[in-house]
C-alpha cells in the first residue's frame, strides 16, 4: 500500500481530470465548453502551481508566460493566405510563415520557457513582497509590449482565425501531460530542494542548497508548462485580446490554487476544477435551472458575487485550502504518515 | 534639443504630476496604515474608493446639496470598511499573506459586481456625478493651467500626513499604534487592545479612501465599477517600492510612482505614451533589484525574510 501511494497522487488528480473529459463528452456542444474551459484552468493552475507552491514565493507573473505561449501558437497557426491582411505590420519572419498546431504547441512551450528563464535570471533574487509586485510588473509589462506593439501581433484587436483544434481530448492530454511534469518535478531532488528552501530557507541554505537556482528552474519549468497552457488555451478560444490573459485571469487562477491547497499538486486540481464547476454552474443558474425539483434563477451579474462570496467563505473557514495542502491521500492513511514518508524518501537524498 | 528633454523641464508636467503624486501619497497612506498593525496587503481599497464615487453620484442624481452627498460618502465609506475588517480581516489575522491578499481579491469582487449590478439598472453602465464637477476648473497660474482639485488635493494631503503625523506622535492611541506596528505580540503584553488597535487604523484609512474618492471623483466624474482599480494597483506597487514597512517610506513610494509616473508620461514622445506602464513597470523592477525592502527603507532586508 505504501509503494503505491505516491502512483495514486498522481493518478487521483490525472484521473480527475480524464473523467472531466469523458463527462464532457457525453454532454451537448453548448455544455462542453464549460468541461474544456474546467481542463484548460487546472492546466493554468498546475503550470502556477509548479512555482508559488512548491517554492512559497508569491507571483503574480506566471500568466504572462500563458500569454507569450497563447499570442506565440496563435500567431503562428493563422493560415499564411489571411495573415498578410489581418497582421500586416508584423515582422516579416512572423508574417511570412505559418507552422502546424502541434509544432505551435511546442513552440508556446519553448518561448514560455525562454522568457522565464531571462526574466527569472534577475528576479529570482527576491523573495516576500518584492518578488510579488515585481512579477506582477512583469505581468503589465507583458500586457503592455502584446497590446500595443503591433510588429509581434495583433495590438488591441483581437487575434481571430485561429484554428481551433483543442478539443477535449487534447486538452485532457496536455492537462495530464502538465501534471505528471508538475509530479515528476516535485519529486525529483530539484523539486524537494525547493520544497525545502520554501519550509525553512536558512536551514535548506546550510545543508548546501542554491535558493536562486533552485527557485530558477521552477520558474523556468512553469514558464514551460504555463506557455503550454497558453498554447492549448488560444486553440480552443480561436481568438483571443491581451485583456484576457491578464488581471481577471491571474485572480481567478490565484484564487484557484489557494481555494484548493497552495502547496499540494491535489490541492491545485481539486481548486481548479471545483471553482470552474462552480462558476458554470451559476452561470446556467443565471438562466435558470432545476436541482432537485427546486429551480434556482439568479439574476444577471449575481454569478460573479455569488463566486467571490463562496471564495472569501472557504478563505476564512478553511485558510489552508480545501485539500488542507496535502496530497492524495486514502482516508486510512493519516496524516502522520505522510508527513514521515516525505521525510525519509530516498528521493531526498 | 529632443522633444523628450523639454518634456523634462515643462512646469505644466511637473504641476500634474505633483497633483497625481499627491493623490497617491494619501492613498499609500490609507494602505500603509492597514498594512502596520495587521500585515495585511489590501487589495479591496480601491474597492472602498470606488463605494465612496457611486455614494457621491447617486446623491448627486438625487438632488442632495454637495455637503450632504460627501458626508454620505464618508459614512458609507466608514461603515463599509469597518464591516470589511469585521466579517473578513478579523476571522484571517493569524494566516499566512498570501491567504489575506487573496481574499481581499475576493472581497473586491464581491464589492466590484455588487457595484456593477446595482449601476446596471438603468441600463448603462457609469453614473455621472455632477455636483463635485465644478472643483475640476483651471485657474491659471503664470501661464501654466493649475485645476482646482490639484490645489485641493495638494492641500488636503498635506493636511492629512500632518495631522496623522501629530496623532501618530502625540496621542496614547498613535504610540500604541507605532507599537502594534513593530511587533504586535509584544505590544499586546504590554497592554495594548489589538481590537481597538486595529479598528482606529481601519477607521483613519477609511476616512483617508473616503477623501480620496471625493478627488478621483472630481477628475473623473463618471463612475463605473472599475473606479479607482488602475490607482490601487499602481499605489500598492509604489508602496512596496518605497517600502511598506514604515509608513513614510510607503508614503513617499506612492508619491514617487505618482510623480515618476506623470513626468514620464510628459517626457515620452507622443507617439509612444502608449508604452508609458511597460516603462514605470520597468522602472519598478530595477529599484526592486537593487533595493528590495524598499527605495527609502533603512539598510537591512527584514522584508526580504519576513514571508
Amino acid at each position: 500500500m505504501r509503494r503505491l501511494e505516491p502512483w495514486l497522487q498522481l493518478a487521483a488528480p490525472a484521473l480527475l481530470v480524464v473523467a472531466t473529459a469523458v463527462v464532457g463528452s457525453f454532454t451537448s456542444r453548448a455544455t462542453e465548453i464549460y468541461f474544456l474551459t474546467a481542463i484548460l484552468s487546472v492546466a493554468i493552475v498546475v503550470a502556477i502551481y509548479v512555482f508559488v507552491g512548491n517554492s512559497g514565493v508569491l507571483s503574480f507573473g506566471q500568466l504572462s508566460f500563458v500569454a507569450v505561449g497563447a499570442f506565440a501558437s496563435g500567431v503562428m497557426t493563422v493560415p499564411l493566405e489571411s495573415k498578410q491582411n489581418v497582421l500586416p505590420d508584423l515582422f516579416p519572419l512572423l508574417r511570412d510563415h505559418t507552422i502546424g498546431d502541434i509544432p505551435a504547441l511546442v513552440l508556446a512551450t519553448v518561448v514560455g520557457a525562454a522568457f522565464a528563464f531571462l526574466v527569472g535570471v534577475p528576479l529570482m533574487r527576491l523573495s516576500g513582497l518584492a518578488a510579488g509586485i515585481a512579477t506582477f510588473a512583469v505581468l503589465e509589462i507583458t500586457h503592455n509590449l502584446l497590446r500595443e506593439w503591433t510588429k509581434i501581433g495583433p495590438g488591441a484587436t483581437t487575434l481571430s482565425l485561429v484554428p481551433e483544434t483543442t478539443d477535449l481530448t487534447r486538452a485532457a492530454i496536455g492537462t495530464v501531460v502538465i501534471i505528471a511534469v508538475a509530479f515528476g518535478y516535485q519529486r525529483s531532488r530539484f523539486g524537494r530542494s525547493l520544497r525545502a528552501t520554501r519550509e525553512d530557507a536558512s536551514a535548506a541554505q546550510a545543508v548546501g542548497i542554491d535558493v536562486h537556482r533552485q527557485r530558477l528552474w521552477a520558474f523556468t519549468l512553469s514558464g514551460a508548462l504555463a506557455g503550454l497552457a497558453g498554447g492549448l488555451y488560444v486553440h480552443m478560444l480561436g481568438s483571443i485580446t491581451a485583456d484576457q490573459v491578464y488581471l481577471e485571469l491571474t485572480f481567478v487562477t490565484l484564487a484557484m490554487l489557494v481555494i484548493g491547497g497552495i502547496t499540494s499538486l491535489w490541492g491545485a486540481v481539486v481548486g481548479a476544477l471545483a471553482v470552474s464547476g462552480l462558476d458554470s454552474f451559476l452561470s446556467e443558474a443565471e438562466q435558470g435551472v432545476g436541482v432537485g425539483g427546486v429551480t434556482v434563477d439568479l439574476p444577471q451579474g449575481a454569478r460573479l458575487v455569488v463566486l467571490g462570496a463562496l471564495m472569501a467563505i472557504v478563505l476564512v473557514l478553511r485558510p489552508s485550502g480545501l485539500t488542507g495542502g496535502r496530497e492524495f491521500g486514502l482516508p486510512r492513511l493519516g496524516r502522520r504518515e505522510h508527513v514521515t514518508r516525505d521525510a525519509t524518501s530516498e528521493g531526498a537524498a | 534639443m529632443s522633444p523628450a528633454v523639454v518634456g523634462w523641464l515643462d512646469a505644466q508636467t511637473l504641476v500634474d504630476a505633483f497633483g497625481l503624486g499627491a493623490v497617491y501619497a494619501l492613498m499609500a497612506v490609507g494602505i500603509g496604515l492597514v498594512f502596520g498593525v495587521l500585515r495585511l496587503v489590501n487589495f479591496a481599497y480601491g474597492q472602498l474608493i470606488m463605494a465612496g464615487a457611486y455614494t457621491l453620484a447617486f446623491t448627486s442624481q438625487a438632488g442632495w446639496p454637495t455637503w450632504a452627498g460627501i458626508l454620505m460618502c464618508f459614512v458609507v465609506v466608514i461603515l463599509l470598511s469597518g464591516a470589511m475588517d469585521r466579517l473578513v480581516f478579523r476571522p484571517l489575522r493569524t494566516q499566512s499573506p498570501a491567504v489575506m491578499l487573496v481574499t481581499t481579491f475576493a472581497v473586491a469582487f464581491i464589492l466590484q459586481n455588487v457595484a456593477l449590478l446595482i449601476d446596471v439598472r438603468d441600463d448603462t453602465i457609469g453614473e455621472p456625478a455632477a455636483s463635485v464637477a465644478s472643483l475640476n476648473r483651471a485657474i491659471t497660474v503664470w501661464g501654466v493651467e493649475v485645476r482646482k482639485v490639484t490645489i485641493v488635493a495638494v492641500v488636503v494631503a498635506v493636511v492629512a500626513l500632518s495631522l496623522l503625523a501629530l496623532l501618530l506622535t502625540r496621542t496614547r492611541i498613535g504610540l500604541q499604534m507605532r507599537a502594534a506596528a513593530t511587533d504586535f505580540a509584544t505590544a499586546r503584553l504590554l497592554g495594548v487592545r489589538a481590537n481597538t488597535v486595529i479598528a482606529t487604523a481601519v477607521l483613519l484609512s477609511a476616512v483617508i479612501a473616503a477623501a480620496v474618492s471625493i478627488l478621483l471623483t472630481v477628475q473623473n466624474p463618471l463612475v463605473a465599477p472599475d473606479f479607482a482599480l488602475k490607482e490601487t494597483i499602481i499605489v500598492l506597487v509604489g508602496v512596496v517600492v518605497g517600502g511598506i514597512d514604515r509608513l513614510w517610506t510607503a508614503t513617499l513610494g506612492g508619491f514617487s510612482i505618482g510623480f515618476a509616473t506623470g513626468v514620464i508620461n510628459g517626457a515620452l514622445p507622443t507617439d509612444k505614451t502608449v508604452f508609458l506602464p511597460s516603462v514605470v513597470f520597468a522602472l519598478v523592477i530595477l529599484v526592486l533589484l537593487v533595493r528590495p525592502s524598499g527605495l527609502f527603507a533603512r539598510g537591512g532586508s527584514s522584508l526580504v525574510e519576513r514571508v
